[in-house]
């Protein structure tokens, strides 16, 4: 299964980014092969509409969840009809290879 | 001519100036509307009462899309401009985005299997209320949880029709609720108070202004409270300082109750037509 995480940053020492769809990466994490892809957000500067494209980004992906600080409204319904899961860590100092642990000890 | 009373911070006075403006002209026997485009938070009508003489309601089409007629070619999704329709051909999903949605028809336009029609969506409502036959009020009011208050303004600004004085009373901020506003008018007054707030929102303002080519001066509420930065500023940068509305309780008092500070005080109402004379002679 593959979950993609909001990164500040493009390296597994990166802190979560608390923003979803104007974070500044997106990591595709695949649980099964363990293997890290990080994207960077091509949507961070959209005057609106960020979320959506966001969100439309990572299921074209194949992410099943989604970890990330915070979720608008209008990219819940969105990942609800995608049958994506939504994930909030409020702990902002995370950093990416801690949630990718957390991720491997859950499962 | 069309004079927007705007403001980059909120609660500076907008209102206070906006609705002793009018009830100025009105006594000075001159035809005037008062159009309030805070459409998100009207309250003009809270100090000038009149009879609804015209409703309208205010709405925008909406695409829905038939996933069975669709085929998925995606040219809907790239001719949206503003990222409303999400999409997905593998997984055979595609979804509009209600709320990014600006009404534009590009998608109908780039369906060529007729997938796409449109439901109508409302966005809010403009009454019109008669004063007096010289004097109206025109109230915009979105609906609660609409994205965009702008095609109802829009609409309320439509509304004006040749009155030889409007008023525009203008949402806060500068983004496009503001920008709608201050684009029909032909003279903008900044409200302000001389607070590290106010000046601060004030330069955010007059920047805004200078980038849509709008004349514009400044109304200093509240004078006396804070510091002369913003007096300072206003000199460095050769913007008019129109009017000066002292920091006093009894203005704030009169504003609470739901009173105009022209009616109460005609001092005031003697500034306010001054201001009004001034304003006239600056119609670019």
């Amino acid at each position: 299964m593959k979950v993609a995480i909001t990164s500040t940053g493009n390296s597994p020492d990166a802190k979560l980014d608390s923003r979803f769809g104007r974070c500044s990466y997106f990591v595709v994490y695949d649980t099964e092969s363990h293997s890290t892809e990080f994207i960077p957000n091509p949507n961070k500067d959209n005057v609106e509409g960020a979320g959506p494209a966001s969100a439309q980004l990572v299921a074209s992906k194949g992410a099943r969840k989604v970890v990330s600080g915070e979720f608008g409204a209008k990219v819940k319904s969105l990942f609800d009809s995608l049958q994506i899961q939504l994930i909030v860590i409020h702990e902002s100092e995370k950093k990416i290879s801690e949630i990718i642990e957390l991720i491997n000890t859950k499962n | 001519m069309k004079i927007a009373i705007a403001s980059g911070k909120g609660g500076t006075g907008k209102t206070l100036v906006s609705t002793n403006l009018f009830y100025s002209a009105q006594q000075a026997g001159i035809s005037v509307a008062l159009a309030d485009c805070d459409a998100e938070e009207p309250n003009v009508a809270e100090f000038i009462q009149g009879e609804i003489v015209h409703s309208e309601i205010v709405s925008q089409n909406i695409p829905v899309i038939d996933v069975n007629a669709c085929v998925f070619c995606g040219k809907c999704h790239e001719y949206c401009n503003y990222h409303a329709i999400v999409y997905l051909p593998p997984s055979g999903f595609i979804q509009v985005v209600e709320e990014l949605c600006h009404d534009c028809g590009a998608c109908l336009v780039a369906c060529k299997y007729g997938a796409i029609t449109e439901k109508i969506k409302q966005l809010g409502q403009v009454r019109t209320m008669a004063v007096n036959d010289q004097a109206k009020i025109i109230e915009g009011s979105a609906n609660v949880g609409v994205y965009s208050p702008v095609p109802v303004i829009r609409q309320t600004i439509r509304e004006l029709n040749g009155e030889s004085l409007s008023i525009l009373d203008s949402p806060p901020g500068i983004s496009c609720p503001f920008i709608a506003t201050v684009e029909k008018a032909d003279y903008v007054v900044l409200v302000t108070e001389p607070t590290p707030f106010g000046v601060n929102d004030l330069k955010l303002s007059a920047a805004t202004l200078k980038h849509l080519g709008k004349p514009f001066g400044v109304i200093v509420n509240r004078a006396g409270l804070g510091n002369r930065d913003v007096y300072e500023w206003l000199g460095q940068n050769e913007i008019p300082l129109l009017m000066e509305i002292p920091f006093d309780k009894e203005i704030a008092r009169i504003y609470s109750e739901g009173r105009l500070l022209a009616e109460v005080i005609p001092a005031y109402r003697i500034q306010f037509m001054k201001l009004l004379d001034h304003l006239k002679c600056q119609k670019a």
